[in-house]
């Protein structure tokens, strides 16, 4: 391990205690005092066509100040997704449309002095639908004589597979090889088939954003989002205003994970603005978080595995179905991840092949989510490589310590696939997943637990495991900046555009920063992220923060010590070769200056001028961060209620740029994934109605659902991460679907091939059992 | 109708609708107040009515006539030590949840001198946390119980 001086120790995080003492930073906070306060009338229907609105009723009421309609606000195709340009999402929304497509989906929006005044006016607007038969089941979506988008005007913005008249939002296939061929030579193949439900983010602090006009007549968005420059964009662009009259700026983001990507109420807010002159301001109810903003995608998968006598897996096949909901946000590149950051885990095969549709349905949209497709892919391999073990009478860890990623192998699906887009061939430079496997089974005893004890009356105890990779970035596409600024006094103002959503990005770059330049963290000042303060990031999405933002600051803050060398030379007269600098002190040739000096004199009195650089960072590669995780279950062989006793994550992120913040990051993936493996789920009635849209209705886990989790890393440095390090946002939460799925097997028997697995999915799977 | 309380010391007032709940009436002067749910379900807006921890989001305003409410402003003494060693633990995320576990800590250090794990537990159960994995938050509150070790 290499030896750090601010990296790599745990630093508290820069606003801990400005958070917890309740300083005002969120977006709301922010709003200014007697905004007007924007509402939204929903569709109460699942897909209906708006025949005819009257506002009348509702303009007139004292208070209202404006009404919003599909027929006064722009017509303008666009993507929610909040993502690069062009979107590899479809431009298939509009702000608002005649057509509502889910219950829940936006009819209208009112703006008026007070909240109950804007509820009572939401009454008022009288609608009559045409109501039209709605898709709720996504596998019946394809060639549906419904057609969810039948309008007009909407398109892709590069081929992405798009057929709306057929209910497809995207599609892809790929293969390596002739995997039917490699099959017929195997000794044994398993298919399996599983179901992924939606899962609700569920992030604290509910979608916020308002609206004001400064000064110089520009409109200045605040908005609880991931990524400030993508929204920029869009809203400029879907609003017809140039990107030059727009401002959106990014406080405390209250939780993300995904949902806080896309667009919320801040198109209505902006309009509510540009036309009254006065402040808006709009924040969800917990039952809009829940029901109009966007889940994880449900899918079918299909995993098809085979091997040969010598243990070797040969081949494998995945086919799978996506539902991406009302609209398309997401839908090609979540789809993508079920195979490209999923499947190249097995890279010594033969032959592979990916492939599938993205269908539209009247549910909820789905969007971006912690996981991205890896969490469902991961699922489904994971599982089915424990039933191809069974079947070989194999070892499940050995199959996967003899078939797995190694360092400085590759995997032919990294060129094939990318982000919507062909990917990047790479050589895995760190992979220490052969330790993460071997340090996990030591961690839970496996050997003296696999795979199951009888604990009790109807009490049994088993383990189970799953390895997992993510990725870091998107490269040739996530681009990120940095500025730093010397201050007088000899401390540094940095300037980013990557999004602190409570990851702790802002932490870790001042780390990052700090650690070149020698200094200590309170000398490091950071802002983020502000579209016209801060120089560009994509934003916080794809585990880019760490590698992405932190290789951006890495690169400014050696210019920045370049600069500075330079500087102190000039001062000292001295050649710049001759300069050291300790992060104080400047020497050379037996003088020396203070950094503290350094900065007044250019200030104040010498060759007086502003130090400061801006450098970025786009990847070549994106390395994999990888982890093995492993559970210890108790499960009552009576009512299949289970407890997990321990959960251990042994994880290869490079370099833990911060070992608390990184933990955390595990450990909450970690307890997101078991949510999602064990009981979240998003419900609808038959007529496609949320029923799960509170905290009472969809359960998040509580600090009484793992007795313990157990986390570590593994030694390791990547050569391209800034001070060897790797993201860590997302591959927490990729493991738990297939390790409670393998530890309920060993625990009973059964495999049970949908998620959340519930009481109830494991007493069907043991009937299904018991009928055969 | 008009309210007396005693809010973080200091005695206000305030001219309510009847059916008021106290996060609405103070949402706007109080800062560190935050909504997560309609529903009393997530514990973002607690605050310490005579010490012991409530909902603001579903507490009547016309109920805390005469008596004393406490939110994070009230105890940023306390604050500060619980978030030193939310930092100590890596239990700081996205800090929305943040002031109402400082109130609930200050609230559980009140109520008991040596609480077992389970207590421990119990107390915070009805806080929400979508971020940590509520281990680095659970350490956190041992090391503030056991003096800042």
């Amino acid at each position: 391990m290499k030896q750090f001086k601010v990296v790599n120790n745990l630093t508290p995080s820069k606003h801990g205690k400005g958070l917890m003492m309740g300083r005002p930073y969120y977006t709301d906070d922010l709003a200014e005092h007697h905004s007007l306060v924007v509402k939204i009338l929903r569709s109460p229907h699942a897909f209906a066509r708006i025949k005819n609105i009257d506002t009348s009723e509702a303009e007139k009421l004292p208070g209202v100040e404006c009404v919003l309609t599909h027929k006064n606000v722009p017509h303008v195709s666009f993507s929610r997704a909040g993502q690069g340009y062009p979107e590899p999402s479809p431009h298939d929304k509009f702000v608002l449309d005649e057509y509502v497509r889910y219950v829940g989906d936006e009819v209208a929006a009112v703006a008026a002095v007070s909240e109950d005044i804007a509820n009572q006016a939401l009454k008022l607007i009288k609608v009559e639908y045409e109501v039209l038969e709605p898709i709720l089941n996504f596998e019946n979506a394809v060639d549906n004589k419904v057609v969810i988008h039948p309008e007009d005007g909407i398109h892709e913005m590069f081929p992405i597979g798009f057929e709306p008249k057929r209910n497809i939002a995207a599609s892809y296939h790929m293969n390596v090889g002739d995997v039917d061929e490699v099959f017929k030579k195997c000794d044994y193949v398993v298919e399996e088939t599983f179901l992924t439900q939606a899962q609700a983010h569920a992030m604290l602090e509910p979608h916020a954003s308002n609206a004001r006009l400064d000064a110089h007549n520009r409109l200045v968005i605040y908005s609880s989002t991931q990524t400030p420059f993508h929204m920029r964009r869009i809203l400029a662009k879907t609003l017809g205003l140039p990107v030059e009259k727009v401002r959106v700026i990014k406080p405390r983001v209250g939780g993300g994970f995904g949902g806080k990507q896309a667009f919320h109420g801040e198109m209505f807010c902006a309009l509510v603005t540009l036309r009254t002159h006065k402040p808006s301001r709009c924040v969800y109810t917990r039952e809009e978080v829940f029901g109009c903003s966007y889940t994880r995608h449900p899918m079918k998968i299909t995993m098809k595995i085979g091997a040969t006598k010598d243990g070797k897996i040969r081949a494998i096949d995945c086919h799978s179905l996506s539902d991406t909901g009302a609209y398309g946000e997401h839908a090609l590149t979540v789809f993508m991840i079920v195979g490209s950051k999923v499947l190249p885990l097995y890279n010594k095969v033969d032959a592979v092949r990916f492939g599938g549709d993205v269908v539209y349905t009247n549910h909820v949209s789905a969007g971006a989510y912690r996981g991205y497709g890896a969490i469902q892919g991961n699922y489904a391999l994971e599982a089915t490589i424990d039933v191809l073990a069974e079947k070989m009478g194999v070892d499940p860890i050995k199959l996967r310590e003899d078939n797995s990623m190694r360092e400085k192998e590759t995997s032919p699906i990294f060129e094939i696939m990318g982000e919507g887009t062909k990917g990047t061939a790479m050589i895995m430079e760190s992979c220490k997943l052969p330790y993460c496997i071997k340090r996990g089974r030591e961690l839970i005893g496996w050997d003296e637990k696999y795979p199951r004890k009888e604990v009790g009356p109807h009490k049994v105890r088993a383990v189970g495991m799953a390895i997992a990779m993510q990725g870091s970035g998107i490269p040739f596409l996530d681009m990120a900046s940095c500025t730093i600024k010397l201050n007088d006094g000899g401390s540094y103002m940095v300037t980013v555009g990557a999004t602190d959503i409570g990851q702790g990005s802002d932490t870790i770059i001042s780390q990052i920063v700090a650690e070149e330049l020698q200094t200590t963290m309170d000398k490091i000042i950071i802002y983020s992220s502000d579209t016209d303060l801060t120089p560009y990031d994509c934003g916080a999405y794809a585990s880019s923060t760490t590698y992405v933002s932190g290789n951006a600051a890495y690169n400014a803050a050696c210019k920045m010590r370049e600069v500075l060398l330079e500087e102190a030379a000039k001062l000292m007269e001295v050649k710049v070769d001759d300069v050291e600098f300790d992060g104080k002190i400047f020497k050379a040739k037996g003088k020396s200056l203070s950094l503290d000096d350094l900065s007044t004199m250019r200030l104040y009195n010498n060759d007086t001028h502003q130090i400061a650089v801006t450098d970025s960072f786009h990847g070549h590669v994106s390395p994999p961060p990888f982890m093995a995780g492993y559970a210890e279950i108790e499960i009552d062989t009576e009512t299949y209620e289970y407890k997990v006793l321990n959960y251990v994550s042994v994880v290869d992120c490079g370099t833990t740029i911060n070992p608390g913040l990184a933990k955390g990051q595990v450990e909450g993936g970690i307890l997101q994934g078991l949510g999602m493996a064990g009981y979240e789920e998003v419900k609808y009635t038959p007529k496609g109605k949320m029923l799960s849209n509170t905290f009472d209705t969809y359960h998040i886990p509580t600090c009484l659902t793992v007795e313990k989790l157990t986390t570590e890393f593994a030694d390791s440095y990547e050569v391209s991460g800034p001070f060897g390090a790797k993201s860590v946002g997302e591959i927490g939460i990729d493991t738990p679907p297939a390790v409670l799925c393998n530890a309920i097997y060993n625990a009973l028997g059964v495999r049970v091939h949908s998620l959340p697995i519930t009481p109830e999915h494991i007493f069907e799977a043991v009937k299904a059992k018991e009928g055969k | 109708m008009l309210v007396k309380f005693k809010l973080n010391g200091l005695d206000v007032k305030y001219d309510i609708e009847p059916g008021e709940f106290l996060l609405d009436t103070l949402k706007e002067d109080v800062k560190s107040l935050k909504k997560g749910c309609d529903g009393s379900a997530c514990g973002v807006c607690t605050v310490l009515l005579d010490g012991k921890p409530v909902l603001s989001c579903s507490l009547l305003t016309a109920k805390c006539d005469g008596h004393e409410i406490t939110t994070v402003e009230g105890i940023q003494d306390v604050a500060e030590k619980v978030a030193e060693c939310f930092g100590k633990e890596g239990a700081d995320q996205c800090g929305y949840c943040n002031s109402a576990f400082a109130l609930i800590i200050y609230a559980l250090s009140k109520e008991y001198k040596n609480p077992t794990d389970e207590e421990i537990k119990r107390f915070l159960v009805g806080n929400l946390c979508r971020c940590t994995g509520y281990q680095s938050q659970f350490l956190a509150v041992k090391r503030y119980l056991g003096g800042l070790k």
